[in-house]
């Protein structure tokens, strides 16, 4: 049958069909859904985990009892994730292990740009890469075999557009009936990583790594596509389909296993063209490993190293390269002037009202216009993290001075602290976020006598990634009720005397909040609660602006919410996106009281 | 047979991703090859949205270069302006009429394009374009939601798909609930395209 897949979802269905037992991940753009499609599979078992070292863990665990296991994350998570990955290299696993990381090119949703193949080659483990759904589906058997084979796990590079593209997939393969149950083999010398065993095992990976370069000879993915016998072009992953578009005539050699690289069939596709052409995004790792090979080949001098490729950019290199014809029309571009529109926190957002304190409370209204146009910064420090929030940087926000990875934020603040700046520090978490990496730097701030205020922003979900479940939740990925990780309970457990609770659309509230935590000179939490917007249903009590009583102060404004807007004069509220009773944020700010439901009266 | 390469763009929160899920569906239960992808920021709604769409009997890469384009859907009309030299010389544009000032707008910190300024880029882009009440429209039906069938009934006009296949598709993967206000949107939309003279 054949159906219209995300790489994603095509990269669970294969390993669904691979007999895959468990799986595990953390959410993260762009790599999320794969856990979520394959959580729809009542034989699998799939958690969301606290974290990606954990998600590693867990498959690492389930791996060594003999089942195939599935961990997917985005690229920074295999940072978090790198301890537990460079283990199962070196002990190898007994059922499968696959390991999915989706790399970020052009930046739409990380805070860097890495290129995951380096890790490949760091752990001497083999990296497989899809250019499209049918492949992320088809690669996934093929994967869990090598794992098997080679008693290796095995990295499988996607991108934000292998994940988030949709193509035909041919969904005639099935699930095996039976699978083999689980079964721990007793073996320490491979398994308890003791120098000793350690010293043992160094040689096994090396000879791993020399019988997998010959398999990726024979490795099936990597194929020769014949064409011109002037122009060779070698490429993997979305990077090849931009080059089958902007070089239709040229010969190919596809690599679908891009470590260790197939040196044989390299060497043949050399030899059978003129000229030869690198074309990847993101590092010239191909490029670097053939140059060792001692062939000479071109690329990066051509292809960009920084942002997402496209035929367009591929093309563009081709002129530059003078391989491709120049085109008969002039490039096209975007008409300048026209004002953008960046991403902002929606309509409702329970994470408005904090930072509106936290902007006007540290003095910074008096100090920065709306525009954030004042060479003069605010007294607050605000050390900031990975969420939604994080577009309270923005203007009118404009309350966040640092996002450096997930959990920073509280480290960093302690560290300030500890520096001697005058300011007082405040942290700003989600609550995802927060069991994922906050947990460590709150048991420092303790043990080290911090005097930081920490403020989580619990929305009930991880927002930004599309709306998980998070073990604060007490809901599983599959929809079950579980247990719930209360984050005051845990707070005060780690030893924080000072912990208040405050209702996200409650602005007296979460000021009065602020102020005593900024007073208290020890260590101060404070958990802002109300539901993501985007998770509420939709509610009555739309607002609306009272023409006559508005006197366009634009405090409204300031809240930075999509629903209020202003054309020419006059400040309105789009009733198709105001949230109604469940938010009220406008209403309580406006001193003029002009603002109120739609049905109590006031102008359209 | 001739490809059709598609870019939806507007803002986030209007239906852009579901729009163009449907026309990809809709392509491959008609018997094309059919690749998508959407270009999204961080924030699930409130951003700047383009989905492309490509259509064809083998498609290579999901993405599209300026130039490449036969029809522009815009649900908003910045975004018209803004996505529009990925048109081909030959290509259509379809806007809906609809003003979603950008914060920064809002803040006075930039300006919102005049219709004239708009329409201007319209002209130099695009071989024609069609305004579409799209919102107003969708409004009428009881439901803003109904804004992307809408917009699709317009598409339609312009593709050689099967009106029938279209209906199909609705009946099988709608909820009922929601099927008729979709199946009137669609003829809607169909229904603007005429009456903007295309058939």
């Amino acid at each position: 049958m054949k159906k219209l897949l995300s790489g994603n979802e095509a990269f669970a269905l294969g390993a669904y069909h691979a007999g895959v037992m468990v799986a595990t991940a953390y959410p993260g753009t762009p790599s999320t859904e794969i856990l979520e499609s394959i959580a729809e599979f009542d034989e699998v078992y799939a958690e969301w985990s606290t974290n990606e070292k954990v998600a590693m863990e867990v498959g690492l665990g389930a791996a060594l009892a003999g089942v195939r296991a599935l961990v997917s994350m985005k690229q920074v998570g295999l940072n978090v994730a790198s301890d537990p990955f460079m283990a199962a290299s070196i002990t190898g696993i007994d059922g499968g292990l696959v390991v999915i990381v989706a790399d970020d090119p052009g930046v739409f949703s990380t805070q860097n740009e890495q290129d995951t193949r380096h890790y490949a080659r760091l752990a001497k483990v083999p990296m497989l890469e899809p250019s499209d759904s049918q492949e992320a589906h088809d690669l996934m058997s093929v994967a869990f075999d090598m794992s098997e084979k080679f008693d290796t796990p095995v990295l499988v590079r996607s991108s934000t557009r292998i994940s988030h593209s949709k193509s035909i997939v041919d969904t005639k393969q099935s699930r095996a009936k039976k699978l083999k149950p689980a079964a721990f083999k007793h073996d320490v010398e491979k398994y308890v990583m003791l120098p000793v065993h350690v010293r043992l095992r160094r040689p096994v990976v090396e000879e791993r790594l020399v019988r997998l370069t010959a398999f990726s000879d024979t490795f099936p993915g990597n194929q020769i596509i014949k064409g011109a016998k002037k122009l060779g072009i070698i490429s993997s992953g979305v990077a090849y389909q931009h080059a089958r578009v902007a070089f239709p005539k040229a010969s190919f050699l596809k690599l679908g296993m891009t470590y260790p690289l197939p040196q044989k069939l390299i060497r043949d596709f050399a030899s059978q063209v003129d000229k030869l052409m690198v074309i990847e995004e993101l590092d010239p790792f191909l490029e670097e490993n053939i140059r060792a090979m001692g062939i000479n080949v071109i690329g990066k001098e051509f292809i960009p190293r920084i942002g997402e490729l496209n035929p367009g950019i591929v093309a563009e290199a081709g002129y530059r390269a003078g391989l491709l014809p120049e085109p008969d029309r002039p490039k096209a571009t975007m008409p300048s002037g026209l004002p953008g529109r960046p991403p902002v926190l929606c309509s409702g957002c329970p994470h408005a009202g904090i930072f509106f304190v936290l902007n006007t409370i540290g003095q910074r209204s008096k100090l920065l216009d709306a525009r954030g146009k004042s060479a003069e910064q605010g007294k607050l420090i605000i050390t900031g993290d990975i969420g939604c929030y994080t577009l309270a940087t923005y203007p009118p926000l404009r309350a966040m001075d640092t996002t450096a990875c997930m959990g920073a934020g509280i480290g960093q603040a302690l560290g300030m602290e500890k520096a001697g700046v005058d300011a007082k520090v405040v942290a700003v978490i989600g609550d995802s976020t927060f069991l994922h990496s906050g947990i460590t730097g709150v048991v420092d701030a303790v043990y080290d006598k911090s005097g930081i205020t920490i403020i989580i922003l619990d929305n009930g979900t991880t927002a930004m990634t599309g709306q998980q479940d998070h073990p604060g939740t007490g809901v599983s990925v599959k929809g079950e009720t579980t247990n719930r990780v209360v984050l005051e309970e845990l707070v005060k457990g780690i030893g924080v005397a000072d912990v208040k609770v405050v209702n996200a659309f409650d602005i007296k509230a979460i000021r009065a909040a602020v102020r005593t935590s900024l007073d208290n000179p020890q260590l101060s939490v404070i958990i802002v609660r109300g539901p993501c917007s985007v998770r509420a249903k939709k509610g009555a009590g739309q607002r609306t602006v009272d023409v006559d009583k508005c006197d366009d102060c634009d405090i409204c404004l300031r809240i930075g919410c999509p629903a209020i807007q202003k054309l020419g004069e006059k400040v309105y509220i789009d009733a198709t996106l105001c949230a109604g009773d469940a938010c009220t944020v406008c209403q309580q700010l406006c001193p003029r009281k002009a603002i109120g439901p739609v049905s109590a009266g006031g102008s359209k | 047979m001739k490809k059709h390469d598609l870019i939806m763009v507007g803002v986030g929160g209007q239906g852009i991703v579901l729009a163009s899920d449907i026309l990809s569906d809709v392509a491959m239960a008609a018997g094309y090859d059919v690749k998508k992808t959407d270009t999204l920021g961080m924030a699930q709604r409130g951003g700047s949205v383009a989905s492309h769409v490509r259509i064809a009997d083998r498609v290579w890469s999901p993405l599209m270069k300026e130039g490449d384009v036969d029809i522009l859907v815009a649900f908003e009309k910045l975004e018209a302006a803004r996505w529009s030299y990925f048109l081909n010389p030959k290509g259509v544009a379809i806007v809906n009429n609809q003003t979603t000032p950008p914060l920064s707008v809002s803040l006075g910190i930039t300006k919102y394009p005049p219709d004239k300024e708009i329409e201007a880029i319209l002209k130099r882009t695009a071989n024609k374009y069609h305004l579409i009440d799209g919102t107003r429209q969708a409004k009428e039906l009881g439901d803003i939601r109904a804004l992307n069938m809408l917009m699709l009934g317009c598409v339609s006009v312009l593709l050689p798909i099967d009106v029938k296949i279209w209906q199909d598709y609705m009946a099988r993967r709608l909820p009922s609930k929601i099927l008729n206000l979709n199946m009137v949107a669609f003829d809607k939309g169909r229904e603007e395209m005429s009456r903007a003279g295309v058939r």
